[in-house]
């Protein structure tokens, strides 16, 4: 069985900051690092490799910085990583970026005489993005059964797979299927190890990250990075926060007073 | 398309390297650089102060005749017989949209047992609603959903496309559009359509809330967006005479490579913070799960839902469904109390479409206060208490 598992490396971008001054960006120490819903993908990989046998194969597309968050996944355990990397990625929409890595899927499943027999494992979003859309699009683009918002996952006999979904915040849906499947995990479905110094050893020593490019793909052009994309972003800005602000002055007691008071002309009180 | 760097306009000033989320962009002997990293986002592009960066796009050629694609769509969902409010918040806003464009704007449900349900769909801006029944999509099933919808968008050739960002709407738009080769942008708070070209001017937070992009689909037709529960309002002022198209489909489970084994109902205290008229929120400032509980009285003696920044919800001093933010709900309550937050961008993107907002913080410089109606600077755990008891005193002299 084959266990791809698609990572994305991002900028920390929680920790991202706007500077009130000039108004721009706070990248200073900013890291880059692996998608955190990706880890869990990972996790879940490793996993089922643990429980049923298999190889579990990290790819990503991204400039060859991205190398590192595979040489990541690497010490992890996973025991193949693939940098999908080429100028002619650049600029991709969710619909572009699902079709190179659905690329680099078939290529792999052709080259390894797989037919059904495997799965693929994304994290739910990127947290720079944002946008959930590279799995269903990826399921659709392989052309198999996709499960998204997983928080639990079982692969039965006879290759079915067993799932629980988040459905709404009260409830869950328990949904039934057969492999080949794409998965998209929450964050609630496990714990990410954390790499062992072997782990990290043979990452670096004896495990490669094979760089794969537009050609090897056998990519049409037209269908990649920008040309590829249905959406362009027309305009990227600051927003502008508003608010008619009133500090309130004087003792609590007295700002108290005040403020009831303005809640009551607001009718909200 | 590229970026190209005009070196005699260029300063080697910067602001583009600061701006850049990717690190893609450096300056070199006093010229700015275009590195590898570069996604081509254009953040440098509105950075630079002299206009020496230049994003250079192909000339446009559209991917499919445009002129075939009329009309708004919005694609409702349902739960326990009810449909989703978002689908009427996306009526509200999809009325204002049809109205410029001078199309008509259709509904469409896929379900069971919404005969009755679908004629009000008339009195939230709907021209048309089509309704596609069967027994079986009482209950979501993602592969009949996006088969069914494809179908009909073939078929009807809608210019947009509106979606409700839920887990249901981001199960099968994305796999729709991929089908359809449509773009497709996800949780966006502004629709506006651009002159002359009719394009929708799509308007969402990335990197967490700390920039804005505006998408558009300018050569391809549909045109697809989802769009949050809570960010566009219900308008019944515009009702309009309902066409009703119905369409009977004999379903199976068989019909669906997946098959659903069980829904369980977590049956927990339901909490609907989208829905309430006051949200207080605490933040880091509370300082524990222990004092959380002056928060909490202060939401009951207001009768206001309990809230929290993402911090809480990590420290576990608050359950996951209370957080309000980027990664958790957006809310637009009539009135919402911050209490210890300190406003970052990803928690001021969740509530700052509130009407009323007040901020209880320590620090002057919070950027809650950039947001906030009313702000009172003060330790918290002074201020609370003593507005627990002037509510009261406010509370019961009207009774």
């Amino acid at each position: 069985m084959l266990i791809f598992v698609c990572i994305k490396q991002v900028p920390g971008v929680a920790e991202v900051k706007i500077d009130p001054k000039t108004n721009t960006l706070v990248r200073e120490g900013i890291p880059s690092i692996v998608n955190p819903h990706d880890k869990h993908a990972i996790e879940l990989g490793l996993t089922i490799k643990e429980q049923h046998g298999g190889d579990v194969i990290a790819i990503s597309m991204g400039p060859p910085q991205a190398e590192q968050a595979l040489r990541e996944a690497l010490s992890m355990g996973v025991d193949k990583a693939y940098l999908l990397s080429d100028r002619a990625f650049a600029g991709a929409d969710t619909l572009a970026t699902s079709h190179t890595l659905s690329l680099a899927i078939k290529k792999i499943l052709k080259e390894s005489k797989v037919k059904n027999d495997y799965i693929v494992i994304c994290g739910t979003q990127a947290i720079d993005g944002d946008t959930a859309q590279v799995g269903p699009e990826l399921a659709e683009e392989l052309n198999i059964p996709q499960i998204t918002y997983v928080l639990k996952f079982e692969l039965k006999e006879k290759n079915t797979v067993v799932v629980e979904r988040a459905f709404r915040s009260e409830e869950v849906v328990i949904i039934e299927t057969k492999l080949p499947v794409l998965i998209s995990v929450l964050k609630e479905i496990n714990k990410p190890r954390f790499p062992g110094a072997k782990g990290i050893v043979d990452a670096y020593e004896k495990k490669k990250v094979i760089y794969l490019n537009s050609e090897d793909l056998g990519a049409d052009k037209a269908e990649l990075g920008l040309n590829g994309s249905m959406t362009e972003v027309w305009k990227i800005f600051v927003p502008i926060r508003k608010g008619s602000h009133v500090i309130l002055n004087g003792t609590i007691e007295e700002m108290i007073q005040d403020l009831c008071s303005y809640l009551k002309d607001d009718k909200i009180l | 398309m590229s970026i190209i760097i005009d070196s005699e306009l260029c300063t080697g000033c910067g602001s583009c390297v600061a701006n850049c989320p990717y690190g893609g962009i450096e300056v070199i002997e006093n010229v700015a650089v275009i590195k590898e990293e570069c996604t081509l986002c254009g953040s440098c592009v509105e950075a630079c102060p002299v206009d020496a960066i230049i994003l250079e796009k192909e000339e446009y050629i559209d991917k499919v005749d445009k002129s075939q694609y009329k009309g708004v769509w919005v694609i409702a969902e349902h739960y326990k017989g009810e449909i989703h409010k978002v689908a009427y918040q996306l009526l509200g806003k999809g009325r204002e949209l049809a109205d410029i464009l001078n199309v008509k704007l259709t509904i469409v449900v896929l379900g069971d047992k919404f005969d009755n349900i679908i004629e009000q769909f008339g009195d939230y801006g709907a021209d048309e609603v089509i309704y596609v029944k069967s027994a079986i999509l009482k209950d979501y099933y993602s592969d009949l959903y996006v088969n069914t919808l494809t179908g009909l968008i073939k078929q009807h050739k809608p210019e947009i496309i509106l979606i409700g960002a839920t887990a249901t709407g981001r199960d099968f738009a994305p796999r729709v559009a991929k089908r359809l080769n449509a773009g497709l942008t996800a949780d966006c708070t502004g629709l506006e359509i651009e002159n002359e070209t009719g394009n929708l001017m799509q308007t969402r937070p990335t990197f967490g809330g700390n920039i804005m992009a505006t998408i558009r689909t300018p050569t391809s037709r549909p045109q697809m967006a989802t769009v949050r529960p809570g960010i566009f309002k219900i308008d019944k002022s515009r009702k309009r005479k309902l066409k009703v198209i119905k369409i009977e489909k004999a379903y199976k489970q068989e019909d669906s490579v997946a098959k659903i084994i069980k829904i369980i109902d977590k049956k927990k205290q339901k909490i609907n913070l989208e829905e309430a008229d006051i949200i207080v929120s605490g933040g880091r400032g509370v300082g524990s799960k222990e004092n959380f509980k002056i928060i909490e009285e202060l939401a009951k003696v207001l009768g206001a839902e309990l809230g929290g920044s993402r911090v809480t919800i990590e420290l576990n001093w608050l359950e996951p469904d209370r957080q309000v933010g980027q990664t958790g709900k957006t809310v637009a309550p009539k009135l919402y109390i911050a209490c210890g937050i300190s406003g970052a961008i990803q928690h001021l993107v969740g509530m700052e479409n509130s009407e009323i907002i007040i901020a209880i913080n320590r620090d002057p410089n919070a950027p809650i206060f950039n947001v906030a109606h009313y702000g009172i600077v003060g330790d918290l755990h002074k201020v609370v208490p003593i507005l627990i008891e002037q509510i009261k005193k406010v509370k019961s002299e009207e009774d």
